[in-house]
């Protein structure tokens, strides 16, 4: 077919295409062009976790989805004040204090365990929280996160004279809750908790061993360091003479704490005592003053900042 | 006739060698900040620096995802990521820019040789001019690149409390890429 009889023409041939290939060979390589190329692709295929739904592990009483990080331990001392109705002379409850002191780890970033120390009936507690679901945006987003906490709490306090046998495992409390929240924006957050509190040993006859309630917590954030909080548990079965409790207050983040202030109905900090022995009403101003005081420390750094030198 | 069409053929060749551009790429660099501004340590790694560079026009370009960088405490990584570099609205950070003194560079033999660095820098999504020296290493034809800058904060539109109290106005930042 060709011949190289015609060797001008063979010549213009081979020129030709070897600038051709040259051209496609030695293209310009343009990083930022394939940087936008890469970026837009990343951005069609990322998937970040939601963090910080809640400032802090606590609503105001109650859990709140939020764990301390792998190898943080989070000290926690908790304040209720008494009664601001009681007046001048205890100084609107200034005067007395119920405490709990309690110290929480993160064993994986998944899952916590705490243990904690009230004054209000000399009660331990202590916990783990799992996170089961994790809310997520982007590829494979999903629209909530899911935690479960068991808490077992047992009370120290000398029970009263009995006519009948108060045994060790009547000291014990069990409560048992499932956490649903979601991060709507960096503004508004809002959970949703089941909760079953149960009683080894009921303070009265009618009283049943199984008590559940349903709590709400919400943050909507006020500034980039002030975040006002509210909780609410509603009983479904209450204890006679127990109103259910609602608490309104304030995050504070202070670089490595988180300060809470609030005012609530409850004179108790654990689970138990918040949920099914809160005696106060706010309509009659059996409100407590309190605070939340809490600071993070660092027991095992993550790997990589243990091997980066500063 | 035929040798004529074999010498150019052969210049031709040569061309396409010589005009040949080398890219070179990691997804495992690192890059760390340092901006401590009291006593408590404010700094982070990040160890999934994407960056590429091109031998012969010295382009060099690097891309993080802010939320990538680990500190020592998850409650300032939460702070980091919404107060202060709101990494849910910039995702990414990214530097685009050029070794201007590529010509001395000879990838062919191992050596050590002082770069400057010349390109924009793009944080919380503000774009700032950065000009910085560093150092660029080949061994056994691969080579890696080491660097040492500072930041105005405040110039990348990052806000927040603390900034020129517990956390310094300028942040340092350490480049360590090595390349395939």
């Amino acid at each position: 077919m060709y011949s190289l009889k015609k060797p001008t023409q063979t010549l213009i041939l081979v020129v030709f295409v070897l600038f051709l290939s040259n051209k496609l060979i030695a293209q310009d390589i343009d990083l930022f062009k394939m940087q936008e190329a890469q970026d837009k692709k990343d951005q069609a295929n990322k998937r970040d976790l939601v963090t910080a739904t809640f400032k802090t592990t606590r609503m105001v009483n109650g859990q709140s989805i939020e764990n301390v990080g792998k190898g943080i331990m989070d000290l926690k001392i908790s304040h209720r004040f008494g009664t601001v109705n009681t007046g001048a002379y205890n100084f609107f409850g200034l005067d007395q204090a119920t405490m709990r002191i309690g110290m929480d780890y993160g064993i994986t970033n998944r899952l916590m365990v705490g243990i904690g120390r009230s004054t209000f009936n000399k009660e331990f507690d202590g916990f783990l929280k799992f996170r089961i679901l994790r809310q997520s945006t982007g590829r494979r987003s999903f629209p909530f996160s899911v935690s479960y906490v068991a808490t077992s709490i047992y009370q120290s306090v000398k029970p009263a004279e009995t006519t009948y046998q108060i045994y060790q495992t009547d000291h014990f409390f069990y409560v048992h809750q499932l956490i649903f929240a979601r991060k709507f924006n960096d503004y508004f957050s809002l959970q949703l908790v089941p909760t079953l509190v149960h009683y080894n040993i009921v303070p009265l006859t009618t009283s049943e061993n199984d008590l559940y309630s349903v709590g709400v917590g919400f943050r909507q954030r006020i500034s980039k360091r002030v975040n006002l909080t509210g909780e609410y548990y509603y009983q479904i079965n209450p204890v006679t003479g127990t109103y259910n409790t609602l608490s309104l207050g304030f995050d504070i983040e202070t670089g490595g704490h988180v300060f809470q202030l609030h005012f609530t109905n409850s004179t108790g900090i654990n689970e138990k005592s918040v949920i099914t022995e809160t005696t106060g009403q706010w309509d009659k101003g059996d409100i407590h003053f309190g605070f939340n005081i809490s600071r993070v420390f660092t027991i095992v750094k993550p790997k990589a900042m243990a091997n980066a030198k500063f | 006739m035929k040798k004529i069409i074999l010498s150019i053929t052969m210049i031709a060749v040569g061309m396409t060698m010589a005009n040949a551009q080398k890219l070179f790429s990691t997804k495992a660099g690192q890059i760390k900040f340092n901006a401590t501004g009291g006593v408590e340590k404010i700094a982070a790694v990040n160890n999934q620096v994407d960056s590429k560079m091109v031998d012969k026009t010295g382009q060099i370009v690097f891309s993080l995802l802010v939320n990538g960088f680990i500190f020592d405490n998850q409650l300032m990584k939460d702070h980091f990521e919404e107060n202060y570099l709101e990494t849910t609205k910039y995702s990414k950070a990214d530097f685009k820019g050029f070794i201007t003194n590529i010509s001395t560079v000879d990838f062919s033999k191992n050596g050590k040789y002082n770069v400057t660095v010349d390109g924009s820098l793009t944080i919380h999504g503000v774009t700032q001019k950065v000009s910085t020296a560093g150092t660029l290493t080949i061994a056994n034809g691969k080579p890696s690149i080491v660097g040492v800058f500072k930041i105005k904060i405040k110039e990348y539109g990052i806000t927040g409390l603390y900034i020129g109290e517990k956390i310094a106005s300028e942040a340092e930042i350490s480049v360590d890429c090595k390349y395939d």
